[in-house]
């Protein structure tokens, strides 16, 4: 049987979280992974602002530079971003609808074993002969000309990392329509929730164009087909179709997370109902849809025409009004509130501003006539970075502050935390703002370095000091890390006094049951409309009775590890075009597809029905004995 | 079981509404059914012919096709009853994104 609080090996404690299946500890896996992405895709982009510190520097060299740049913004991208907001909506939203788990527990380690596999694979490229190096976008026909096995790492590490994505997604859509508590009506759900209902339903649709892309530039790279070759009647434009078709949505699916998480921390601080709740919702509804019907505004300059430039000019445009709404909804909420300032708060305060400015810069871009003279320079670089970071990133760190006593027992000192965001901020705006200068006076983006006498040298410096604040900062936040769980002071359910969702009224880190009884929801705001009413706890729905679990499984780990080994067959098979093909490339191949097939095939026949925590159990837990 | 039913005039009410409901419903499906294989006949028909011109047929076979997704949907899928509308708002959005993806390749790609 599972157990929480049984002091246990090490061994034993590695063996939990490999054959984990409770969704607060796959947030804590998505955290510690994603978390190491995060610093790994850090140190790149420390090395590429040291490299562009100063004119014709070499720290690093061309094609160095360009493996660097690549996958610094792959891995932000795919294995920090994405994960760590997985994480966050694995630990809150379960608890937020007042579930157990989520609806297919199986389905969510195997979509985290996806995703760890998808990205070791991806980095393991800078062991096996260089990494990927035409960009994060992989522009096919520069990805097709690229020498070495670096493009196939990207295009073999996203396909498992985004089956991954794909499962999780799904998943969640399935929790969020299905295992909402009685009560819990679609216009109840806390906005963390419906943002990652709206993220996932775009990871439903995004991914398929991504994963279908990524297959045919494989196909083209290593089993001699032509889909994207245009001296072979291929067609090259269709794969920046494919990308954007992915990508613009992608964006999305960071930000929208993003917002909810905000959406939560400021009424929460402002200790007020959110301002403007269903047109919150319809705004993220809204930007779901027309996320998808603007993705050639990253193509103005391929010759779409002007006519598909205006459509897509105006659509982009029109996304600014959904998110316009979102910005004044934020700031009524806290007009006329009580206002407490902590760190998570901090963040919302800081990131507002931040995201604005990253949204104006998106406005102009979208101006096709204007985006011939943006294009491709440092004034993009500034503009995403002000929504990744100023949007995406400073959600995460918020998030990670504000939830940190629900995933693991303990709060992050706030002083540290303090110091943390003002050097983060400092550095962030001291990094990104300069680069919109940059760009106008005609720095282009991804180079690996640039001449003297230019008027570049001033605020390319200006940029890489910004850029070690924010690493100072980060570290900072590493050591609070540490610190807290030394210290390891214990904190209650609702340690920030305000919490107004479910999760914050079971206990901190919660129970691997969650819900003794599944909750009675009687409107928005649940656990804060309880509070108010003098209560130290949810209304139950149902008497007191046995909990069905699902049982813990290695299954997922080992269908991950099939399609990790049978990458390297695919890669090295004799058909490549790199030509360094090896005899044993297919024998690998179809051993990694049979262990994956093989296990999925074990957990179809197998019968596997969970088991039941006894009610006798549970009222013993209630006197101070853990189940166990 | 049989008896309750009999006895209960509550029960047998629903009962009855129950077996009315179901024949008429396999009479629809029936038929429906019985429609797409014709549909399927006549696209074939359009084509072994040999007659029409590419230009007619593709267009025309298409406009087959979408009336047979219609079809499978609410009659064999039951998409408009209760219940279905989550379901049906996802397959909405997606036929929608669908859509403006394939008619943006054949306006700006291919022609
Ligand atoms: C909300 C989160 C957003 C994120 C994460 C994001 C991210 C990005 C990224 C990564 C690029 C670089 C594309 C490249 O490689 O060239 C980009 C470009 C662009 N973004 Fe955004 N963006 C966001 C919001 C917006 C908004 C709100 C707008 C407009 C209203 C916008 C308009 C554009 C345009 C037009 C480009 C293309 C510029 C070019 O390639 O020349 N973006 N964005
Ligand atoms: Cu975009």
């Amino acid at each position: 049987m599972s157990s929480v609080a049984v002091k246990k090996g090490l061994g034993a404690s590695v063996w939990e979280y490999l054959t984990t299946v409770d969704h607060k500890k796959i947030a804590h896996l998505y955290l510690g992974t994603g978390g190491f992405f995060f610093l790994l895709g850090g140190i790149e982009a420390l090395f590429i602002r040291i490299q562009l510190m100063k004119p014709n520097n070499n720290f690093v060299n061309e094609q160095l530079f360009n493996e660097i740049m690549t996958m610094h913004g792959t891995t932000m991208i795919f294995l920090a971003a994405m994960p760590i907001l997985f994480a966050f909506m694995n630990a809150v939203v379960p608890i937020q609808i007042g579930a157990r788990d989520v609806a297919f527990p199986f389905l969510n380690a195997l979509g985290f074993w996806l995703f760890f596999f998808g990205g070791m694979f991806l980095n393991l490229s800078w062991f096996l002969g260089g990494a990927p190096d035409a960009g994060w976008t992989s522009y096919a026909s520069l990805s097709l000309r690229s020498e070495g096995h670096g493009i196939d790492f990207y295009t073999l590490g996203l396909q498992i990392s985004g089956f991954g994505t794909l499962i999780s997604g799904i998943n969640f859509l399935a929790t969020i329509i299905n295992m909402r508590a009685p009560g819990m009506s679609f216009m109840r759900m806390p906005l963390f929730t419906w943002t990652t209902f709206i993220a996932s339903a775009l990871i439903l649709l995004a991914f398929p164009p991504l994963t279908i892309g990524v297959f045919l530039l494989m196909f083209d790279r290593l089993f001699g087909s032509n889909f994207f070759d245009v001296t072979m009647g291929g067609n090259t434009i269709i794969w920046e179709h494919f990308f954007w078709i992915f990508g613009h949505p992608e964006v999305y699916i960071l930000v929208l997370p993003a917002f909810g998480i905000f959406s939560e921390i400021i009424p929460t601080f402002s200790r007020k109902r959110l301002f403007g709740y269903s047109s919150m919702v319809f705004a993220t509804v809204l930007i779901g849809f027309l996320g998808f019907m603007v993705w050639a505004h990253h193509m103005f300059t391929t010759g779409l025409g002007n006519v598909a430039n205006a459509i897509f000019a105006i659509a982009t445009m029109a996304i600014a009004v959904p998110t316009g709404i979102k910005i004044f909804n934020w700031l009524l909420t806290m007009w006329g509130g009580s206002i407490k300032i902590t760190v998570p708060m901090l963040y919302a305060l800081g990131f507002i501003p931040s995201f604005v400015i990253g949204g104006v810069t998106g406005v102009m871009q979208a101006v096709a006539p204007l985006d011939y003279q943006l294009h491709d320079t440092y004034f993009i670089v500034a503009h995403f970075h002000y929504v990744i970071i100023g949007g995406v990133v400073f959600g995460i760190l918020a998030a990670t502050h504000f939830y940190w006593p629900k995933m693991f027992g303990t709060k992050l000192s706030e002083k540290m935390g303090y110091v943390t965001f003002t050097l983060f901020f400092i550095g962030f705006h001291c990094t990104f703002f300069i680069q919109h200068f940059l760009g106008l006076m005609g720095m282009p983006r991804r180079v690996a370095t640039f001449l003297p006498g230019q008027g570049l040298e001033l605020g390319n410096l200006i940029s890489s000091i910004g850029a070690m604040l924010m690493a100072v900062a980060v570290i900072i936040l590493l050591f609070n890390v540490v610190i807290t769980s030394i210290r390891n002071k214990k904190v209650g359910a609702d340690p920030w006094e305000d919490g107004r969702t479910m999760e914050w009224a079971i206990a901190s880190p919660p129970p691997f049951y969650n819900f003794k009884q599944t909750p009675l929801v009687r409107g928005l705001d649940t656990w804060w409309l309880e509070k108010m009413e003098g209560k130290k706890e949810l209304t139950p729905a149902e008497p007191l009775g046995d909990i069905h679990m699902p049982n813990n499984s290695i299954i997922p780990f080992f269908i991950s590890l099939g399609l990790f080994v049978a990458a390297f067959g695919a890669m090295y098979n004799p058909l490549n075009s790199v030509g360094d093909g090896k005899s044993w490339g297919l024998p690998v191949l179809i051993i990694g597809l049979g262990i994956t097939f093989g296990s999925m095939l074990i957990r179809s026949l197998r019968d596997d029905f969970g088991y039941h925590i006894h009610k006798e159990d549970l009222l013993e837990d209630d006197k101070g004995g853990k189940v166990g | 079981m049989e008896n309750e039913q009999v006895k209960n005039p509550n029960l047998r009410a629903h009962h009855d509404y129950r077996r009315k409901k179901s024949a008429k419903e396999m009479q629809v499906q029936v038929i429906t059914f019985a429609l797409m294989i014709f549909l399927t006949i006549v696209a074939f028909i359009a084509v072994g012919i040999g007659d029409f011109s590419v230009k007619f047929i593709i267009p025309f076979i298409l406009l087959l096709a979408v009336i047979q997704v219609g079809f499978q949907l609410y009659y064999f899928m039951h998409a408009s009853q209760k219940g279905h509308e989550l379901p049906m708002f996802f397959m909405y959005s997606a036929v929608i994104i669908a859509f403006v993806t394939v008619l943006a390749f054949v306006t700006i790609i291919w022609w």
